[in-house]
């Protein structure tokens, strides 16, 4: 690993003299300098990734250490190998590529990422720490610092009282870089993350104002400044975090606006939340506002209305394309933190005023904290518990962003400048590596209380709205105007007003959060449902309480709505069934599963397939699509949660079927259909059908029977179905495995498995096997009709009587 | 006014002790109570129905009710009052108390039970100690019914899934014949047992007078 970047610098020294000495017409021309910086950029990007990947492979580690730190222990390492080969540092974090480069999405990602309603309500107590909390910080480690300095206690500097005020000023921001990283790792509670996380990322307007107010003092002169310059400093300050926030809000309805109408060009739809959050930063950067605040608030507006404006993919796409973009600029952000500090020029060493800093803004960090929880505990409805405070003064951790402003630093004007550089880097280092190696033992030694790592449930959903349209009613009743009143008017305006603009009129009546949360509650019940079926090889399930529970829902309301639907698709299938049965390789792919087969299976496993060619077919025949820049998918209309039903109204019919051959309902399928083979056995071996027999007659009159029997099936719990609804997805892979299956499984070997099953063969090997002579010989014409009439028997009886189907839950 | 001032003052003294309130949190309350009333001694389910700012709360007859259920007045008792006293209007009104730095765990833990009391017994209907499908569903329904074009379809489904929810956490190993009649108190406790009340579930009983904030409401 660390030889890639051996050769990088000095391939960047050595190859300059070689690209012009080649004669004649060149066949291979190496031209380095041609790629030489997006080459260098790309290798940097990859020995980042592959540092992550040598840090995150041992977890034993990386529970101790956070990431974080070992980055820039990792840049540490980098550096002095490029000192050693260059003997200068070639490589830097320069504030340009910091700012322009790789702060936006970390922060964008942050804002995107932000539980809203959470910042929200504790934004009085965010904006306390950031406002006040910073410029208490600034202040102080800048009068302190200044007091030492005239005492004596750092020898002979160059550093005024402006000065000291400046570095105090780009030093007191909370890093968000560094807090996510750090607290990401230690799960504490959401209200103490929210706290440290909100402040951080909003102070960065104070930051900027103090940076620039100060630097203006400092170069303006301490006799120039007056009681105007002052207030101008402090309006200005208004000007760039409210500028900055309506940047952002502005984009951020932009955005939300642009992907309401991208309907057509799904595929770039999600390029534009990040074109637009990055025009956000830059523009908010042009007007000398605060950027950070203007791409926060961006991501926070819009990440409601794109989430369901967006089609799925394109959400998920955003998502993970947004912590790619996050986490890949955070691991370079600290890798070249550590690169950075390998480098000769910069290391002024002066004990006192490091010191002393580290000292000061520890201690200030504390002495803010406690102050002003003291003041906001007063106003609480839940007061800050004394532990939190003690959490968030020691994560006040410093980072690349007064790194960042440090090298912005004109050396003109401050002359110590390379000091306080290498003071912060060593601020940086100390409060992310020291601090956030201990926060995790801090963390647990205080019995700080973490956040509940809890499934999300529908009742609790369910009880949260009840609880919110609770509290602002008791307000209303009791005359009195809070939060909870506040943010029901707020709530209405948004519904009545934001989302009819800014959101699709198709997606408004699913955006009900309860409803959100079922709707995925669902899609996961499906997918398990799904990926358990698979690992058993079928869809034959054991008991699962929990699919149940979602799947129940929607054959209360829409059970009389499937039925004829289900019909349909037999009918449909009686013209398509025979041609199937003659297709032997169903079969051979559903023996390779080792499934036993009967009559009622036969059945099923047409309408599954009807189904499935509906469903899953469709899906995998378009992948092949997949070359085509613009059409990615066309098959949208089906809704899993829709599939999910209709399988599961499939194996419904088939568990009822079950138990009319008098096969109790906890009995797993396997035992169903041995039990009804030998039922057949007893029938005078009559198990067999022969291909003259495969018109598929009698097994659609089976199906017909079954499913209008099926209609008056009510007193039938829901949970066993699910394990009746075996095989299912069989035939959905049968289409592609055609070729290939129908060679690889020879029909003796699928008999071979049957027998020693101890069945007869079922008619679906012998339906392979019409020329084989045994077969013929047991033709049974007799078993037949019985059978025929049996079903028809329990047709008409049904149909007789069909008892309106009644909801299960009742 | 002036001799009954220091009656009432006697009457709100016994009221701190027992709700909680502080003199000026009931005096404020009174002065509302009052207000809603039309200055009678009791107030009536039309009374609360006229809050116009309740006009947009989906369970705002749920809520309403809540405040004549004689289950919420900390006593044993069961049914429903047609009209309610100041007294009764304070106790409903003190299970939205906030806690205070000096409140014990214990203390806490109570506090949180009696606030799912209360909530239980919204949803709890008809008193039995459970709440039924129908009972569940007709809560959800009324929750949902504001928001947007879901259909009560939807809602019932959202319902019975919940109520599945609950069942399938509470009695994980359920017979195919078993009937899961309705969530009991503990159940109800068992599946919230995830939901943050500490910090939720509270009102901000302002000490000084709001009703001149209210300058279209307090003229009457």
């Amino acid at each position: 690993l660390f030889l890639i970047c051996r050769p990088i610098s000095n391939l960047n020294k050595t190859e300059h003299g070689h690209g012009s000495s080649v004669t004649g017409i060149p066949i291979v021309k190496f031209k380095w300098l041609h790629v030489e910086s997006p080459y260098i950029i790309a290798l940097w990007i990859l020995v980042a990734g592959l540092g992550k990947l040598v840090i995150e492979s041992n977890h034993h580690v990386t529970s101790v250490i956070p990431e974080s730190a070992l980055l820039i222990c990792f840049g540490f390492i980098l550096g002095g190998i490029i000192w050693g080969a260059d003997k200068v540092q070639t490589f830097t974090l320069t504030p340009v590529v910091f700012f322009f480069y790789l702060l936006p999405q970390v922060i964008l990602d942050a804002g995107y990422s932000m539980p809203n309603k959470l910042f929200f309500s504790n934004m009085g107590a965010i904006l306390v720490y950031a406002v006040i909390g910073t410029c208490w910080n600034a202040a102080s480690l800048g009068l302190s610092l200044w007091g030492c300095h005239m005492g004596g206690a750092m020898g002979d500097l160059d550093i005024g009282l402006l000065q000291y005020l400046l570095f105090g000023s780009l030093i007191a921001a909370v890093d968000p870089v560094a807090v996510i990283a750090v607290f990401e790792q230690v799960h504490v509670n959401e209200v103490l993350f929210i706290l440290v996380f909100g402040e951080s990322l909003l102070n960065d307007g104070v930051t900027v104002v103090l940076f620039n107010v100060f630097e203006a003092f400092v170069s303006l002169g301490g006799s120039q400044i007056d009681a105007v310059e002052i207030i101008k400093g402090i309006i200005s300050f208004f000007v760039v975090a409210f500028g900055g926030s309506l940047v952002g809000f502005v984009f951020g309805l932009l955005i939300s606006l642009v992907t309401r109408c991208t309907k057509n060009i799904q595929i770039i739809e999600a390029g534009f939340v990040f074109v637009l959050g990055y025009l956000s930063y830059l523009t908010a950067e042009m007007l000398s506002l605060s950027a950070i605040l203007a791409i926060v608030f961006c991501g926070m507006c819009c990440q409601k209305y794109i989430n369901a404006n967006m089609d799925e993919r394109s959400v998920t796409t955003v998502r993970f394309v947004m912590k790619l973009l996050a986490n890949g600029s955070e691991t370079i952000i600290f890798v070249f933190l550590g690169i950075s500090a390998i480098d000769k020029g910069i290391w002024v060493w002066n004990t006192g005023f490091i010191l002393l800093t580290l000292f000061f803004i520890f201690v200030y960090r504390f002495i803010g904290v406690f102050f002003l929880t003291w003041i906001l505990n007063k106003f609480r409805l839940v007061p800050i518990e004394f532990i939190d405070q003690v959490i968030m003064g020691y994560g006040g951790l410093r980072g690349a962003v007064a790194y960042g402003l440090a090298t912005l630093l004109d050396e003109e004007k401050i002359k110590e400048k390379n000091l306080m550089v290498c003071t912060t880097l060593i601020v940086v280092y100390f409060t992310v590596i020291i601090q956030g190696i201990t926060m995790k033992p801090l963390v647990n030694w205080l019995k700080v209380k973490k956040a509940a790592v809890a499934e999300v449930s529908l009742v609790e959903k369910v009880q949260d709205k009840v609880f919110d349209h609770l509290l602002v009613a008791i307000e209303d009743i009791s005359g009195q105007i809070g939060h909870n009143y506040m943010r029901d008017k707020w709530n209405n305006f948004e519904k009545n007003w934001m989302s009819r603009i800014l959101m699709k009129p198709s997606v408004r009546k699913n955006r009900d959060y309860v409803f959100k949360v079922f709707h995925q509650l669902n899609l996961k019940d499906a997918m398990s449902y799904v990926a358990e079926g698979e690992r058993r090889g079928s869809l034959e399930f054991i008991r699962n309480e929990t699919a149940l529970v979602n799947f129940k829902k929607k054959f209360d309301d829409e059970y009389s709505e499937i039925m004829p639907d289900i019909t349909a698709d037999m009918s449909d299938d009686q013209g398509g069934m025979s041609s199937m049965r003659r297709d032997p390789v169903p079969c051979v792919s559903l023996e390779m599963h080792k499934q036993t087969m009967n009559g009622v299976r036969e059945t099923e496993d047409i309408n599954s397939h009807h189904l499935l060619q509906q469903h899953l077919y469709k899906g995998r025949k378009q992948h092949r699509h997949r070359y085509s820049r613009t059409h990615f998918d066309v098959n949208k209309d089906e809704s899993e949660v829709q599939e999910i039903f209709q399988r599961t109204m499939r194996s419904r019919l088939e568990s009822f079927k079950s138990t009319k051959m008098g096969v109790a309902p906890p009995k797993t399928i396997s035992k169903h259909t041995k039990k009804d083979q030998q039922q057949k056995m007893s029938n005078g071996k009559s198990t067999d059908k022969s291909k003259s027999y495969y018109s598929g007659d009698e097994d659609f009159e089976f199906s017909e029977a079954s499913e209008s029997a099926s209609g008056c099936d009510t007193s039938f719990p829901m949970r066993v179905t699910y394990r009746a609804g075996a095989g299912i997805e069989n035939p959905a892979f049968m289409p592609d495995l055609d070729p290939m299956s129908a060679v690889q499984i020879p029909p003796w070997l699928a008999e071979a498995e049957l027998d020693s099953d101890m069945v007869a063969p079922s008619e679906r090997a012998q339906g392979r096997l019409p020329w084989t002579p045994s077969n013929l010989r047991r033709l049974a014409p007799l078993r037949l009709s019985t059978h025929s009439t049996d079903s028809f028997v329990i047709a008409d009886t049904s149909a007789i009587h069909p008892p309106p189907p009644k909801p299960p839950g009742d | 006014m002036g001799a009954s001032q220091t009656r009432s003052v006697h009457k709100y003294q016994d009221l701190v002790d027992r709700t909680g309130f502080s003199l000026e949190q009931i005096k404020n309350l009174h002065k509302r109570f009052q207000h809603l009333s039309g200055n009678e001694e009791t107030i009536s389910k039309e009374n609360l129905d006229r809050i116009p700012a309740l006009a947009n709360n989906p369970i705002k007859k749920q809520i309403v009710y809540a405040f004549f259920d004689k289950r919420n007045q900390h006593q044993d008792e069961v049914g429903s009052f047609e009209e309610i006293g100041f007294e009764q209007f304070l106790m409903v009104m003190s299970h939205f108390r906030p806690p205070t730095l000096k409140t014990t765990e214990e203390e806490k833990e109570a506090l949180r039970k009696e606030k799912l009391r209360f909530l239980f017994n919204m949803h709890d209907t008809d008193n039995d100690g459970t709440i039924t499908l129908e009972e569940y569903r007709k809560v959800v329904e009324e929750l949902l019914s504001k928001s947007g074009a879901m259909g009560l379809e939807a809602a019932k489904a959202i319902a019975d899934a919940a109520m599945l929810e609950v069942a399938s956490t509470n009695v994980p190993h359920m017979a195919p014949d078993d009937f899961y009649e309705g969530i009991t108190f503990e159940h109800f406790e068992q599946i919230l047992k995830g939901l943050e009340m500490e910090s939720r579930m509270h009102i901000r009983f302002l000490d000084v007078d709001t009703t001149t904030m209210r300058c279209g409401k307090s003229t009457s």
